[in-house]
C-alpha cells in the first residue's frame, strides 16, 4: 500500500492512495496562495495600478518592465493570476480509478485533474459539496473571465531570471507548472463525473474495497472518508470541526480501529479562538459603522459567511445597526444563499428542527426579507444605483487579487474611517494587502478557522486509536514563527509519518487475510471436528471462483476422481482429523480403537509387537505389516489394493 | 436452514393500514404502521395483539420503519408507540418526519373533535412519538445494531417517500412502501440498485393496470377541466394536501398561464401554504428539473392558485377547487361535493385511488344515489371522472423494479387479491421466482441459503490464484485444498501446513509400501535403471529421479528393487508412497506391463 503526495499544502491536500488493486485520489485541493504574487485585477480601470513602475534589475541587465511591477517595495507579476496545481508528474493520473472529495474547498483543482490527463474514473462527493463547489468554481471563472488580460507573463519564469528577482517571487517553486484558471466548459465536464453519495453510504469499488463518507462537521456536506476492505481500514480525515456551527456534527466513532489514519486539514490558526474572533469581528464592525465608515469583509461566498450572517442577525438589533445596509456581492451570492436553505439533511440538529416547522434553517432568509441584507451579482447594474454608505460589504475573493473586492479596496483604501476585516484564514493579510500599500484604511485580522486544533486532534486520536498516523510534515514541528510552542504540533507514539509534496510513502501494512464465501452446498458437506475445546477444524477442498474481486468456494463438481482414501474416513473415527480428498492427518492412532475397527472388517489375526515409538501390527493372513508410531503409520503389504483401501 | 418470515398485519390482500412484520436473522422489524380509511372501528388499526397479547412491543421489535407520510402508512403510529407501547427506534426520512405529525394531528382532530371519539391518541402523544424518530437519509447505511442494517432508496410517490433495504448478514429484504417508476411534474422516479434481496415486498395497487403515457392523461385532465369551465361549471378535485395536489397545481398553473384563463382556482385548508413551504425546503427530494431551476423560479410559488374560503362554494360562475381529503370520506371535500352534486354542469375529478367504503369509491363505481347520515339520500348528477394520477407503479413499473433489484422471492401487499393473483402469475412466469400474496395475519416463510463468509489466508489465495492462471478454465476446475479453523466466532481458511502450525499439531505420516514381484534376470541396479528409463519415457511431465542410494523417486513415490532370497530372477519391487498421493495405482499399472516383456 502506497501513498503519493501531490500537494504540500496541509489544508488543500491532494494525495493518491494505492490500496489493493485500486488507485484512489483523496481530495483535489488547489493552492491559490500563488496568486499573491500577481497584481490585482481591477474591475474598472485603476490609474494607480497602471502607473506602477516596472521592474528592472539593479544592474540594469534584466528589464522586465512589461511583466513585473513594483509597489511599496514588492514586485508583482502583471498578468492573469495563476494557481499552483497538484503535482502531475509523480504518477500517471490516467490510472486513477476514483477521486474522493471531502469538502468544497478541497475540490478546486478538479478540472485540471479530470480534464486533459486521460482520467476516466468517477468522482465521489456529497450533494452540498458538489453544488457549492460548483458555485465556487463558477465564481472563480467569472472573476477571471470578466476582466480578461491579453498578456500572459512568462519571461520571469525563466530560471536564470527568477533567481535574480526579489523575494518572495524568487523563492516561488515550480512556477513553470502554474496554470491559469479553467473555463466554465471544463468545470461542467469535470463535475459531470461526480457521483453523489450520502453520509455512511457504503460504495463498493471493484469489489475490492468499500468507501464511505462520514460527516466531518466543517462545512455543508463536508466529509471524512473510510476506505476499507474486510481486514484493513484506512481513515482519511480532512477539514473536520468539533464546534457547533451550522453543519451536522462530526462522526468520530466510525474512525475507530483504523490501521492507518491520514490526517490533513487542521486549523491554520491554532492560536485564534473562533468564538473570540467572532466577537472581535462584531465589535470592530459596529465601531466603524458608528464612526461613519464602511466595512469590507473579503470572504468566500459559502461557508463561514453563513455563520457571520447568523451572528450579525442577532447582533444588529442589540448594536442598533438596524438601518445599516449589508451587501453581499458575488456572481453566485443569490445561489449560495438559496442553496444553504435546502440542505436540511446536512445541517445540525437545531437547524433541522426549524425545517420541520417549516421555516428556513438560516436566518439570512429573514435578513433578506426585511431588506437588511441585499445581494447582487456584481458592483455593476442595480448595485451602483441602490448602494448607500456607510455600509458593510461581503465580497470575494479573499486573496484581494480578483473579484469585486479589488474595486472596494481602491474605493475605500484611502480613508482611515473605513475598515477591512479579514475572516478567511487562507491568506496572510499582510501579503494580501501588499499591492494596495500605502493604505489608510484600518485593517483587522479576525481569522475564523473552525477546523480541528492540536488539542482537539490529539484527544480525538487518543479516542479512535489508529495504528499509524500519516500527516503533512508541517504538523510534526511547531510553526516557524512560534518555534517554542511545542503544543502546536502532533506528538504521538508511534510518531506520525510525515509527508511533503512529492513524497511517496510505503504505508506499514501487512495484509494477511481476504474474504471468501463458501457456498451453502459446500458448507453443508464440511465435517468439522473439535480438536481443542472451542476450536474445530475441517478440511476444505473446493473450486475457487474469483470474479470482480469476490472469491467464492464451490464444491468440486462431480464426477471428481474418487479419492482413494474416502473409505478410510468412515472406518476410522480416529485420528482426529479425518480428511476428504487431500488428506491432512495429525495426532497418533490409538491402538485399541484401531484394532477394533480392523476386527470389524474381518481382520482378526493380528500380532502386536511393542517398539520404542509405538507398535508393529502383523496381519498374518494378509501378510501385511503395519507400523504405528507417534507421528506416522507405515503399511507394508503385497500388491493388494482392496486390503489397502480397507485399512 | 435460516428463514425469513413475512407477516402482514395490514395491507395483506388489501389497501390500507399497511403494517408488515419481517423476521430476518433473528431480528424483528415492523414496516409501516398505518390506518385504514374504510373503517371507523377497531379494524382501523393493525392488530398488534398478534405480536404480543399483553404489554409493550419494545421487547419484540428491533425497529420500525415508516416509508412515507400517508396515513395508511403512518396513521397508527402514535397509537402503536404511545398507547400499545413501543420505545425502540422509529426510522423515517426527513420530509416524512416533518410532515407526518401534521397529518396525524389533522387525523386526530377530525376523529376526536368532529366525530367526538374518545380513547384516541392525543396531541402530546404525537409529539412524544415523534421524539422516538431517527431521520434517515437516502442511501445512508444505518446500523440499527451490530447486525441489522437498513438503507433507504428514493421511491417517488410523495415527497420523502422511501424504499428500504433491510440486511442481516447476507440475508436481505426490500420493502418498497408506495412507489412510482415514472417521474412526474414534481417528483422523480423510484430507483434501486441490483441488491438481489431474498425477498422483495412490493405494493401492487395498480397490479393489473398498464397506464398510458402521462402526457396523454395530463392532456385529458386539462381538457376536461377546461370544457367544464367553458360551460360555466364548477370543478371539484378531492386531493390529499401533500403530493398529488402539488403536481396538479403545477399542471393547472402552467395551463392557466398559457391559455390566459381567468376562472379562479382555489385550494382548500390552511395547509396549502405550509405544504408548499415543505416542498421548497425539501427541494432536493423533487425532480431534476425543479431542482435545477429553483434559484431562478421556485415551482411551488403559485400565481393563479388562491386560498379557499367556505363561502366561495356558493359563488356563481365557474371555478376549480382542490379540497381535502382525497377520497371524499370526510371534511371539506365532502361538504363541497354535497353542495355541487345536484348540478350536472359540475364535475368531480378523482385523481387517485379510493378505498372501499368511501364515497369516492362508491361514485366511481357508478352509484348515483348515496345514503348520507340521517337517512337522507343524495342524488349525484354531476359528472364523475376518474384520472389515475396517484403515483403508484403500474404493472409495468412493478416488473421494472423486479428487474432492477433481482429478488429471489416476491411478496405482494397493498393491493386487491384478484389483481394480485393476476400479477403473481405474471411474475412467476416472467422471472421464475416464487411470488406470495399473504392475507393479513398469514405468514410467508422463505428459507434462505446464505453463503458462509470466511477469512482466507492471503498466502493461500494468492498461491491458488497464481496456479489457476490468469483466466479460469471452466472445463478444468482446479481443486483447492485448505483447512478451516473455527475458533470462537471466527472462521479462517488456511493452508494445511499453516493450520498444523497454528494449532501446534504434528502431521501424521501415513505411508503405504507395496511389494510387487516380477521376473527379471538382470541385477538389481540394472532392473532399477530399466524401470527408471521406462518410467521416464512413459511418465512425461513428472519429476523422476534416479538417486544414488539405489532408489527411483517419482515425485514423492519411492521405488526400490531387491532380489528375492529364493530366486534371484524374481525381483521384489517395493513401492512406497504417502497417503496424499493418488498416483500409485496408476503407476503400478503403468510400470508392470512396461517391465514384463523384458
Amino acid at each position: 500500500m502506497k501513498l503519493y503526495c501531490l500537494s504540500g499544502h496541509p489544508t488543500l491536500p491532494c494525495n493518491v492512495l494505492k490500496f489493493k488493486s485500486t488507485t484512489i485520489m483523496l481530495d483535489c485541493g488547489l493552492d491559490t496562495t500563488s496568486v499573491l504574487n500577481f497584481l490585482p485585477l481591477p474591475l474598472v480601470h485603476s490609474s494607480r495600478l497602471s502607473k506602477l513602475p516596472g521592474w528592472v534589475s539593479k544592474d540594469g541587465t534584466v528589464n522586465l518592465e512589461k511583466e513585473l511591477k513594483e509597489c511599496a517595495g514588492r514586485v508583482f507579476v502583471d498578468s492573469q493570476p495563476e494557481f499552483c496545481l497538484p503535482e502531475r508528474e509523480l504518477l500517471d493520473l490516467s490510472t486513477i480509478d476514483v477521486i474522493l472529495i471531502s469538502n468544497y474547498h478541497c475540490m478546486m483543482a478538479l478540472p485540471y485533474i479530470t480534464e486533459h490527463t486521460g482520467f476516466t474514473g468517477t468522482v465521489y462527493a456529497t450533494e452540498p459539496t458538489l453544488q457549492i463547489g460548483r458555485l465556487l468554481m463558477e465564481e472563480l471563472v467569472n472573476f477571471m473571465e470578466r476582466v480578461p488580460k491579453a498578456q500572459s507573463a512568462t519571461c520571469w519564469k525563466n530560471k536564470e531570471i527568477q533567481r535574480m528577482l526579489p523575494g518572495p517571487l524568487k523563492d516561488a517553486v515550480d512556477v513553470w507548472t502554474w496554470k491559469r484558471s479553467y473555463s466554465m466548459q471544463e468545470v461542467n465536464s469535470a463535475l459531470s463525473k461526480v457521483q453523489l453519495v450520502g453520509y455512511s453510504q457504503k460504495v463498493e469499488l471493484f469489489g475490492a474495497v468499500q468507501i464511505s463518507p462520514l460527516s466531518s462537521g466543517y462545512s455543508l456536506g463536508s466529509s471524512n472518508w473510510i476506505i476499507q476492505s474486510h481486514h484493513e481500514k484506512v481513515s482519511y480525515v480532512s477539514g473536520s470541526s468539533l464546534l457547533t456551527t451550522h453543519p451536522q456534527p462530526m462522526d468520530q466513532s466510525s474512525l475507530k480501529n483504523s490501521d492507518v489514519l491520514i490526517l490533513t486539514g487542521l486549523t491554520q490558526m491554532p492560536t485564534a479562538n473562533p468564538d473570540g474572533m467572532l466577537g472581535e469581528f462584531c465589535s470592530n464592525l459596529a465601531m466603524t459603522i458608528r464612526a461613519g465608515g464602511n466595512v469590507l469583509v473579503p470572504c468566500y461566498s459559502s461557508g463561514v459567511i453563513y455563520d457571520l450572517l447568523e451572528c450579525l442577525y442577532q447582533f444588529i438589533e442589540s448594536a442598533s445597526l438596524g438601518t445599516t445596509p449589508f451587501y453581499f456581492i458575488s456572481p453566485v451570492a443569490n445561489s449560495s444563499l438559496e442553496f444553504s436553505q435546502i440542505f436540511a439533511e446536512w445541517l445540525c440538529h437545531n437547524k433541522q428542527t426549524k425545517v420541520y416547522l417549516p421555516e428556513p434553517p438560516f436566518p439570512h432568509a429573514e435578513l433578506i426579507q426585511t431588506n437588511k441584507l441585499k445581494h447582487y451579482p456584481s458592483i455593476h447594474g442595480d448595485f451602483s444605483s441602490e448602494f448607500r454608505q456607510p455600509c458593510v460589504v461581503f465580497t470575494g475573493h479573499p486573496s484581494l487579487r480578483f473579484g469585486d473586492v479589488v474595486h472596494f479596496m481602491e474605493l475605500w483604501g484611502k480613508s482611515s474611517l473605513n475598515t477591512i476585516i479579514f475572516t478567511e484564514p487562507d491568506f496572510s493579510y499582510l501579503d494580501a494587502l501588499a499591492p494596495y500599500q500605502p493604505l489608510a484604511m484600518k485593517c483587522v485580522y479576525c481569522p475564523i478557522d473552525t477546523r480541528l486544533n492540536f488539542h482537539q486532534v490529539s484527544k480525538l486520536l487518543k479516542e479512535v486509536q489508529p495504528l499509524h498516523v500519516v500527516c503533512p510534515e508541517q504538523y510534526t514541528q511547531p510553526p516557524l514563527t512560534q518555534a517554542h510552542r511545542s503544543d502546536l504540533m502532533l506528538e504521538l507514539q508511534p510518531p506520525p509519518m510525515p509527508y511533503r509534496r512529492c513524497s511517496v510513502l510505503n504505508l506499514p501494512f501487512r495484509r494477511r487475510y481476504e474474504r471468501v464465501y463458501i457456498l451453502p452446498e459446500l458448507a453443508n458437506s464440511l465435517v468439522p471436528s473439535e480438536i481443542k475445546p472451542g476450536i474445530s477444524v475441517a478440511t476444505v477442498s473446493a473450486v475457487l471462483h474469483s470474479k470482480d474481486n469476490k472469491h467464492t468456494l464451490q464444491s468440486v463438481p462431480k464426477p471428481p476422481p474418487v479419492p482413494p482414501s474416502k473409505k478410510r474416513k468412515r472406518v476410522i473415527e480416529e485420528p482426529p482429523v479425518v480428511l476428504a480428498p487431500k488428506p491432512l492427518l495429525s495426532g497418533a492412532v490409538p491402538l485399541e480403537a484401531f484394532l477394533a475397527t480392523l476386527q470389524k472388517h474381518g481382520i482378526t489375526e493380528v500380532k502386536v509387537e511393542e517398539t520404542a515409538d509405538g507398535h508393529i501390527l502383523h496381519l498374518q493372513a494378509e501378510d501385511t505389516l503395519i507400523q504405528l508410531e507417534e507421528d506416522g503409520t507405515h503399511i507394508v503389504c503385497d500388491n493388494n489394493e482392496p486390503l489397502r483401501k480397507g485399512v | 436452514m435460516p428463514e425469513i418470515k413475512v407477516t402482514p398485519l395490514g395491507a395483506g390482500q388489501d389497501v390500507g393500514r399497511s403494517c408488515i412484520l419481517v423476521s430476518i436473522g433473528g431480528k424483528n422489524i415492523m414496516l409501516d404502521c398505518g390506518m385504514h380509511m374504510g373503517y371507523n372501528d377497531d379494524r382501523r388499526f393493525p392488530d398488534f395483539s398478534y405480536i404480543t397479547q399483553n404489554g409493550r412491543l419494545t421487547d419484540f421489535l428491533d425497529c420500525l420503519i415508516i416509508s412515507h407520510f400517508h396515513l395508511d402508512h403512518c396513521g397508527a403510529l402514535p397509537y402503536m408507540s404511545e398507547m400499545v407501547g413501543y420505545d425502540g427506534p422509529i426510522y423515517m426520512t426527513h420530509p416524512t418526519k416533518a410532515i407526518c405529525p401534521i397529518l396525524l394531528e389533522d387525523f386526530r382532530k377530525i376523529t376526536v373533535d368532529k366525530k367526538g371519539e374518545t380513547n384516541f391518541f392525543t396531541s402530546q402523544m404525537i409529539k412524544d412519538c415523534m421524539k422516538k424518530v431517527i431521520p434517515l437519509n437516502l442511501h445512508q447505511t444505518v446500523q440499527v445494531d451490530d447486525e441489522l442494517e437498513i438503507k433507504a432508496y428514493y421511491a417517488g410517490h410523495v415527497l420523502g417517500a422511501a424504499m428500504v433495504h433491510i440486511k442481516v448478514g447476507s440475508e436481505s429484504v426490500v420493502y418498497t412502501g408506495d412507489y412510482n417508476m415514472t417521474p412526474d411534474r414534481h417528483l422523480g422516479a423510484a430507483w434501486i440498485d441490483k441488491c438481489r434481496p431474498d425477498i422483495l415486498i412490493s405494493e401492487s395497487t395498480y397490479a393489473t393496470t398498464i397506464r398510458d403515457s402521462k402526457r396523454c392523461r395530463e392532456r385529458d385532465f386539462l381538457k376536461k377541466v377546461h370544457e367544464s369551465i367553458e360551460r360555466g361549471g364548477k370543478v371539484l378535485i378531492p386531493v390529499f394536501a401533500l403530493g398529488r395536489a402539488q403536481e396538479l397545481c403545477i399542471l393547472l398553473e402552467t395551463f392557466w398561464e398559457r391559455m390566459n384563463l381567468k376562472a379562479p382556482i382555489y385550494f382548500s385548508t390552511g395547509l396549502t401554504e405550509k405544504a408548499n413551504h415543505y416542498y421548497k425546503l425539501f427541494i432536493t427530494w423533487t425532480n431534476q428539473k425543479i431542482r435545477k431551476t429553483f434559484v431562478q423560479r421556485n415551482m411551488f410559488e403559485f400565481k393563479h392558485i388562491k386560498a379557499f374560503d367556505r363561502s366561495y362554494a356558493d359563488n356563481p360562475g365557474p371555478m376549480v377547487v382542490f379540497a381535502t381529503p382525497g377520497m371524499l370520506h370526510a371534511g371539506q371535500s365532502l361538504q363541497i361535493f354535497k353542495k355541487w352534486a345536484g348540478n350536472e354542469k359540475n364535475m368531480v375529478i378523482m385523481p387517485g385511488y379510493c378505498v372501499q367504503g368511501t364515497i369516492g369509491h362508491k361514485i366511481l363505481n357508478g352509484q348515483r344515489k348515496l345514503e348520507m347520515e340521517g337517512r337522507a339520500t343524495l342524488d349525484v348528477k354531476l359528472q364523475v371522472e376518474y384520472m389515475s394520477f396517484s403515483a403508484h407503479a403500474d404493472a409495468k413499473g412493478i416488473m421494472q423494479l423486479i428487474r432492477m433489484a433481482e429478488p429471489r422471492n416476491m411478496v405482494l401487499v397493498h393491493g386487491e387479491a384478484v389483481k394480485m393473483e393476476f400479477l403473481k402469475g405474471k411474475i412467476e412466469q416472467e422471472f421464475s421466482i416464487d411470488c406470495y400474496m399473504p392475507a393479513n395475519g398469514e405468514t410467508v416463510t422463505v428459507t434462505t441459503n446464505p453463503s458462509v463468509p470466511v477469512d482466507i489466508s492471503l498466502n493461500l489465495l494468492k498461491r491458488e490464484m497464481a496456479l489457476g492462471g490468469p483466466l479460469p478454465d471452466p472445463k478444468k476446475p482446479r481443486t483447492m485444498h485448505g483447512t478451516l479453523i473455527m475458533k470462537e466466532n471466527s472462521l479462517k481458511l488456511v493452508s494445511s501446513e499453516q493450520a498444523l502450525k497454528e494449532l501446534g499439531l504434528n502431521e501424521h505420516q501415513l505411508r503405504f509400501t507395496c511389494r510387487v514381484q516380477l521376473q527379471d534376470p538382470h541385477s538389481d541396479p540394472d532392473t532399477l535403471h530399466r524401470i527408471y528409463t521406462h518410467l521416464k519415457s512413459v511418465l512425461k511431465g513428472y519429476t523422476i529421479q534416479h538417486l544414488p542410494d539405489g532408489t527411483v523417486m517419482v515425485e514423492s513415490i519411492v521405488i526400490k528393487v531387491s532380489s528375492s532370497a529364493e530366486d534371484p530372477n524374481t525381483k521384489v519391487l517395493l513401492l512406497s508412497w504417502s497417503y496424499q498421493v493418488k498416483l500409485s495405482s496408476f503407476l503400478m499399472i503403468l510400470s508392470s506391463p512396461g517391465i514384463s516383456p523384458v
